[in-house]
């Protein structure tokens, strides 16, 4: 069984679900023969519910599960996937931006530099990792640490979990555009591999500064769009009412992505989403980046480059008739 | 990443909204939207679209922006038959295949971005304009294509790459293709720097979001139009997140100046001679050049 989730902590179209777990426990907890009739009638029940709900999930339901205050985030997946992680401070310029976390590790006896946003749990650590937007000085940060593995000659894996580039005065001053510019620079000709993996929400160009890469995957319920559904409808429709429609037309979630070729692989989430089974959510995170860092492993630096860049040059959409002047 | 220019504009708070829209000359009179003068559209063409008063910079179209920056005649268009579609058949309150056919039709090109070769002072370089009067010059997948053709090709001749940028950012209704496009542009723009070859860029009103975020910003020089709005984020989101009214001169050229952000402010006037000494100064004809 998962474990019991407080109702308050769940989405309106899982709390049937939880509220039918929670009554499993109770009866649990009561203990005695007679009850396990019915206890296991309310487990199949609760099975059966969850996969209705599940197998119908809509674009809106999905950015509402990639934004789980329980979901798992970047250094929930650093503990269970990596040894002697040794967390990695400041961007050497200005200060340490807490919204992006980095550092060194060993994943499956391979060193490798991890980079990640990082939300809060909870008001007070959200405040500190300003929910996880980042400032310049958080992608400068990023941008040492991937110089610093691109010159020691360690793999990169990157998680992507941000709502998007904090917007606010300061940011602006220190040159907020330039600082996810650079990154996308320098990302696209680092010699060493790289893998991101969309955890949660992928919100343009902040997660893009952590994105360019040569494996894109993506967790089963996260997405990853060019502006959150909330700005979409309000620029487009008007209408800040209009999220749903504007998460179903903008194809923001991973099924999406994996069609319109820029995502490479899904990663499947335990029944109910990553928070209901961290443990095992991270199992087939790590099983992913391991089959995808294997295959990097074995090109040429050269190739991987040109691959990198092959891969980004394809993305796109147009029409081109005759040849051109 | 949010395209401000669009028509939420209208809706925007009017000191906001007056600040940040720019009127394009039409008509036989033109009020400016700095000094409030009235002047004859004439002087103010004239004038490069400059108010003949105060020197205020109008945003000028596109066809004569080009014919102004490089040398007389010199602009050879190329990919003009790359044509846009509509990847995700996203439908607002109109369908984007609906509002690219009206696009087209009143501005009379393809996609938001025109490029090819052309000559600055008798050097070659690769060269290409934004076209804002196209869906506030949103850059999606046509505009991605042509900036990294623009790249590649400046690789391939060895010659300096300069853009005139001026751009709300991504285009959303061709949704991840268009965050896409901010990594596959820069991309193309590493090999060219990688290969020691000069990028200039050149910020005009406005230049935000995902275009700001990726090329507009990397150029090895960058130089700005006075008071053009230039960020990441548009005013309006700042405005709603921090829920405080914006500095003065917030995002404009002269506080990117100010901020180290960009390296110059030139005037519209002195735009052309200013490339084209750049050119002559940072292209690799330089080695050949006299002492
Ligand atoms: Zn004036």
């Amino acid at each position: 069984m998962p474990p019991v989730i407080d109702t308050r902590q769940a989405l309106d179209f899982e709390r049937p679900i939880v509220e039918l777990e929670n009554r499993i426990a109770e009866l649990k907890s009561l203990g005695g023969p007679q009850l396990e009739i019915e206890i296991r009638r309310l487990e199949r029940k609760a099975r059966q519910l969850q996969r209705e709900v599940f197998s119908e999930l809509s674009a809106w339901q999905k950015v509402l599960l990639s934004r789980h205050p329980l979901r798992p985030f970047t250094l929930d997946y650093v503990g269970r996937l990596c040894e002697d992680w040794i967390e990695l401070h400041g961007d050497r310029a200005f200060r340490d931006d807490e919204s992006i976390v980095g550092g060194v590790a060993r994943f499956r006896g391979r060193p490798v530099m991890i980079l990640g946003h990082q939300k809060g749990r909870g008001t007070k650590e959200n405040m500190r990792r300003n929910f996880g937007m980042t400032r310049p000085e958080g992608y400068r940060k990023a941008l040492r640490l991937m110089k610093m593995a691109s010159r020691l000659g360690l793999p990169i894996l990157t998680f992507i979990d941000t709502p998007g580039a904090y917007p606010g005065i300061d940011a602006e001053e220190r040159g907020q555009a330039e600082a996810i510019a650079k990154n996308l620079e320098v990302m696209s000709r680092l010699p060493v591999p790289i893998i991101a993996t969309v955890i949660g929400e992928g919100g343009s160009g902040g997660a893009l500064a952590l994105g360019v890469a040569d494996r894109i995957l993506m967790l089963e319920y996260s997405v990853y769009s060019v502006i959150s559904p909330e700005g979409c409808a309000s620029i487009l429709w008007k209408d800040q009412k209009k999220v749903e429609t504007a998460a179903r037309e903008m194809k923001m979630t991973a099924p999406d992505l994996l069609e319109l070729g820029v995502a490479d692989a899904l990663v499947p989430e335990p029944a109910g989403g990553a928070h209901r089974d961290p443990e095992a959510a991270a199992d087939a995170v790590g099983e992913a980046i391991a089959r995808e860092l294997s295959a990097l492993s074995s090109l040429s630096p050269e190739a991987r480059v040109e691959a990198r860049y092959q891969k980004f040059r394809r993305m796109g959409s147009f029409l081109e008739s005759g040849p051109g002047a | 990443m949010a395209a401000w220019w669009s028509k939420q504009r209208k809706k925007m708070k009017p000191e906001v909204a007056a600040k940040t829209k720019r009127s394009v000359p039409s008509g036989l009179f033109q009020k400016c939207d700095e000094c409030g003068a009235t002047v004859p559209s004439e002087q103010v063409k004239e004038a490069l679209w400059c108010c003949p008063q105060c020197g205020h910079h109008f945003v000028m179209p596109t066809a004569e922006r080009i014919k102004i920056t490089v040398d007389e005649g010199s602009f050879v268009e190329a990919d003009v038959n790359i044509q846009p579609e509509d990847p995700l058949e996203f439908r607002d309150s109109k369908r984007y295949a609906d509002r690219l056919r009206s696009a087209q039709k009143q501005v009379g090109v393809a996609d938001a971005f025109r490029e090819g070769r052309a000559t600055l002072g008798g050097r070659p370089v690769s060269i290409g304009f934004f076209v804002f009067e196209f869906m506030g010059g949103s850059m999606g997948s046509v505009v991605g294509e042509k900036i990294t053709r623009l790249f590649e090709r400046a690789l391939a001749d060895r010659v300096p790459a300069i853009i005139l940028n001026a751009s709300g950012g991504a285009r959303m209704q061709e949704g991840i293709l268009s965050l896409m496009q901010m990594a596959k542009t820069t991309a193309a723009l590493a090999r060219l720097k990688e290969a020691g070859l000069p990028y200039v860029s050149v910020l005009l009103h406005p230049t935000t979001g995902g275009v700001a975020a990726s090329f507009a910003m990397l150029g090895d020089v960058i130089v700005a139009e006075p008071k053009a709005l230039i960020g990441f984020a548009g005013p309006r989101v700042i405005e709603q997140t921090i829920r405080q009214k914006l500095p003065e001169g917030f995002q404009r050229s002269e506080f990117l100046l100010q901020h180290g952000m960009v390296d110059a402010i030139v005037s519209r006037h002195d735009m052309k001679d200013t490339l084209s000494r750049l050119v002559s100064l940072l292209g690799p004809e330089k080695q050949r050049a006299r002492a």
